[in-house]
């Protein structure tokens, strides 16, 4: 455990890649085999389900700290991190636990079936018996989400240099449905089972967003053109007459869209395919927060299947009859896929529209139809690319179009984390709406944290000061004087939401010290933006 | 009985109505009782200045030619009745506590301050009082200071792997304070000890008061690779700027209270976080809280919200004033002395 802790605390105290890779390649070559395949499995999130909530873990904190559980929750909010405040409030003097990554990871996964006394007991014994940063370590081990600025890819090539395998290769193998009480380190490097790789995954090729002018692309005739949908990414695996759906998340959901199960029946064996799943309502493109609607439930109801239907809609081949093709020019993968989808039709399995063009004019117009279509915006994919691993520069760009803006007013602010805890940094925005008796009124409709340069952030936050009309805990409201800017990727109806409306990615553009705020947009202007 | 406040808070600053005198005021007044150098509670534009006799070369290197009275630890001294006088606040060098007392009543600020001596500055002392304005900036649980030596042995690691790699090692640390207490600590036979300007003239400023290692500043003329394996003390401000340039290739480190964040450290963009405060942590706020015997406490800036209300249900009267004092911020302090 102590070197697992000290590996995350030197890739959490650089910057700098090059530093992060020889961190990991240097524990790969001194830790076990199977608190490596640990490693693996917790860096490419393949962590044991929660075995304790984070309620509980809260109140064992306070109580071990000796404080009031209010105190507590008022200091992870400026904290930020749960399992870092954890380990800078509870007190520890022991430092004796001498145990290792895997036999805390076997203690957790058997945790989860444990009382709740029993849990109690052995979360606050492990606290007290690790040091600072073990004891960090071990609850974000529960909590999850180890945020240290360590892509698979990094974690890969530092895997590759220890292990002598090809970085693409071993991407590959890091895929799809394993975990440590199912394969050994040995045997997911280097071995091959069969059982394994019927289900086993791709490793995603990703594009760039396009920075250069279209032109430096060279000649459009070497370019094909498609839209990018808003969905999820995914591949849809049929082997051995099976069927088998990744997000790129590297998560399995098979079963969360069983409008495709029957692809089994109409695919060949051995066929990989590169697509989005989207939400395709009354018989078109729906809007990716209608796919939200589907993505977190457990169980799927006959309404919501009927109410949201999925399809795949396939962007490239990757295997076929068995064969791995992604080595072949895009063109001629795609000139199989069409083919494929034409002899073998099914209702939720479509293809996405391809398009050539014989100027940069073309392709600029086609991006103006985005919204229309309801898509993101373009993808530039080059004919002769192969499908390389990862994301890469070079060969496939993506083009989305420019976001919706609106001009809203700043309503309620909250205090920002960690050195920004002093400075009010989360705001919500409200759009003017006009009541039954003509008078205006601001309603609530999105939260923004980012886009403001450190300067504005002071500014603002002298102003909220000035302000402030009620305090709630972290929150205050603010008399409406500052206009912003706001800009969103997505919009759609919502009946979750006050404003009746939900918007997806807001973020601020600009801070609009031109604008009073009666110059705000209104809720009808927003309303005006959402796709018919 | 209700006995009148000994010190109000007014748009001026901490004022003492009996007295007529106001204690670190940030805006113009004719009296000023002065508890330390940092620029929010040092202030121009005041017509008379009392302080410690140690603080008097730092305000007048930041104030220039003020009227400026000093004073000893502990001396009363009497205005309109009112006793007052200072006591060791262990923050920086040369800042103090204000006691003020009038008809047996007591009352302390406490300016910044910290618990733990730092070698550098005559170590905090509790004062007892009835009433005790503090400080709060870093007053939630989660704060908890290693010993400095602690710390200094990290820092020392770190200068001496960075000097084995050939390295720069850039620490970002207030020019007042922060950057003498370093100066003060580190293991100088590792290697030369370089500062930024606005740190190498307020060192020159405290230099008669303290034992310090010697330091060179980094001029045009300086050579890049004399450099290499040196330390090099800059302000925060510096990170980032072109100054920089001169100083590749380096590793940076930042030294402050809230590099125990984890956060903030990736915020700042430094490479290296050192917690290391001349503030008080949670246990050294409660600690002298309960030391001063005080029933009532007010707290200026910080955490004030939340640690009044924590106050108050250990069985204090707490409660909340608002100041213009920054705590532990970033100061931007390179126009000011460069």
């Amino acid at each position: 455990m102590k070197d697992f802790a000290n590996l995350i605390e030197r890739l959490d105290t650089t910057t700098k890649t090059n530093q992060k890779v020889a961190a990991l390649a240097e524990y790969f070559k001194e830790a076990s085999e199977k608190d490596k395949l640990w490693t693996i499995a917790i860096l490419s999130h393949r962590r044991p389900s929660r075995p304790v909530n984070t309620t509980l873990l809260r109140e064992y904190a306070a109580e071990l700290a000796s404080i009031p559980l209010w105190l507590f929750e008022e200091s992870y909010h400026i904290v930020g991190d749960l399992a870092e405040s954890i380990a800078l409030i509870v007190p520890n003097d022991q430092h004796d636990s001498k145990k290792e990554l895997w036999e805390i990871l076997e203690e957790l996964i058997e945790l989860k079936f444990k009382t709740e006394p029993e849990k109690k007991e052995y979360v606050q014994d492990r606290w007290m018996g690790l040091d600072y940063y073990s004891r960090f370590v071990f609850t974000k081990l529960i909590t999850g989400g180890f945020r240290i600025g360590i892509s698979q890819k990094l974690m890969t090539k530092a895997l590759s240099q220890v292990s002598g395998i090809a970085e693409d290769e071993l991407a590959y193998r890091l895929m799809g449905d394993w975990s440590p009480s199912s394969t050994s380190y040995e045997e997911l490097l280097f071995g091959r089972n069969e059982q394994a790789y019927v289900s086993k995954p791709y490793p995603f090729y990703l594009a760039y967003a396009l920075e250069d002018s279209l032109e430096q692309l060279g000649e459009v005739k070497d370019w094909s053109v498609e839209h990018k949908w808003d969905g999820i990414r995914g591949q849809v695996i049929c082997r051995k007459g099976e069927v088998f759906i990744w997000t790129r998340g590297d998560e399995l959901v098979t079963e969360k869209y069983p409008e495709l199960a029957t692809l089994k029946d109409f695919l060949p064996d051995g066929i990989v395919i590169d697509g989005e799943l989207l939400a395709f309502t009354n018989g078109e493109i729906g809007l990716f927060s209608e796919l939200q609607t589907r993505i977190g439930r457990k169980t799927l109801s006959k309404s919501i299947l009927s109410k949201v239907p999925v399809i795949f809609k396939a962007y490239d081949l990757l295997e076929f009859q068995g064969k791995d093709y992604r080595k072949l020019p895009y063109l001629d993968r795609r000139k199989h896929l069409e083919k494929l989808i034409e002899e073998t039709p099914h209702p939720a399995l479509h293809i996405s529209e391809r398009f050539e063009f014989s100027s940069w004019d073309e392709v600029i117009a086609e991006r103006e139809l985005a919204r229309e279509k309801r898509s993101e915006g373009l993808m530039l994919k080059r004919k002769a690319s192969t499908y390389q691993v990862g994301r890469k520069k070079g060969d496939w760009w993506k083009w989305k179009i420019d976001p919706l803006t609106i001009d809203a007013v700043l309503t309620y602010a909250m205090r920002g984390h960690g050195r920004r805890t002093n400075l009010f940094t989360d705001y919500t925005f409200g759009l003017w709406q006009e009541k039954d008796n003509g008078s205006k009124e601001l309603v609530t409709f999105a939260k923004a944290y980012s886009g403001l340069t450190d300067q504005e952030f002071a500014q603002v936050d002298a102003i909220i000061k000035q302000t402030t009309l009620e305090r709630f805990g972290p929150v205050r409201s603010v008399e409406p004087t500052l206009v912003f800017e706001l800009a969103f990727e997505g919009i759609s109806y919502s009946s979750r939401h006050k404003s009746g409306i939900a918007v997806r990615f807001p973020r601020i553009v600009r801070w609009r010290k031109d604008k009073k705020i009666e110059d705000a947009n209104t809720l009808e202007d927003l309303k005006a933006l959402i796709p018919k | 009985m209700n006995r009148p406040d000994l010190l109000v808070f007014n748009a001026k600053g901490i004022y003492c109505p009996i007295a007529q005198v106001y204690i670190d005021p940030w805006k113009p007044v004719n009296r000023a009782i002065i508890t330390h150098g940092h620029s929010d509670h040092a202030r121009f534009g005041h017509k008379h200045y009392l302080t410690h006799h140690s603080n008097i070369p730092i305000i007048r290197h930041r104030l220039g030619q003020i009227n400026v009275e000093g004073v000893e630890w502990g001396e009363k001294f009497q205005i309109n009745g009112v006793t007052f006088s200072l006591h060791p606040a262990g923050h920086i060098l040369g800042s103090s506590q204000v006691r003020v007392e009038y008809n047996g009543e007591i009352w302390v600020f406490t300016g910044d301050y910290k618990t733990e001596p730092d070698g550098i500055c005559t170590p905090y002392e509790s004062v007892a009082c009835h009433t005790l304005i503090t400080e709060c900036t870093f007053g939630i649980p989660a704060f908890k200071w290693k010993p400095q030596e602690k710390v200094f042995d990290e820092i020392n690691l770190w200068w001496d792997k960075n000097k084995k790699d050939g390295k720069t090692s850039v620490l970002f640390a207030y020019t007042l304070g922060k950057a003498q207490r370093i100066l003060k600590h580190v293991d100088s036979s590792i290697g030369p000890i370089y500062t930024h300007g606005a740190v190498e003239n307020m060192t020159d400023v405290l230099r008669p008061q303290l034992a310090l290692p010697s330091t060179t500043q980094i001029t045009r003329e300086t050579i890049n690779k004399d450099l290499r394996g040196a330390l090099v003390i800059a302000p925060p401000s510096a990170h980032g700027s072109p100054w920089m340039r001169k100083l590749v290739p380096y590793e940076t480190g930042t030294c402050s209270g809230w590099m125990a964040f984890r956060g903030a450290r990736a915020r700042r963009a430094t490479d290296r976080g050192f917690v290391l405060s001349d503030h008080c942590d949670w246990q050294g706020l409660l600690s002298s809280i309960r030391e001063s015997g005080a029933e009532r406490v007010i707290c200026t800036h910080g955490y004030t919200d939340i640690f009044s209300r924590y106050l108050r249900e250990i069985g204090y009267q707490a409660s909340v004033e608002n100041t213009q004092y920054a705590g532990e911020k970033e100061e931007t302090e390179t126009k000011e002395s460069a």
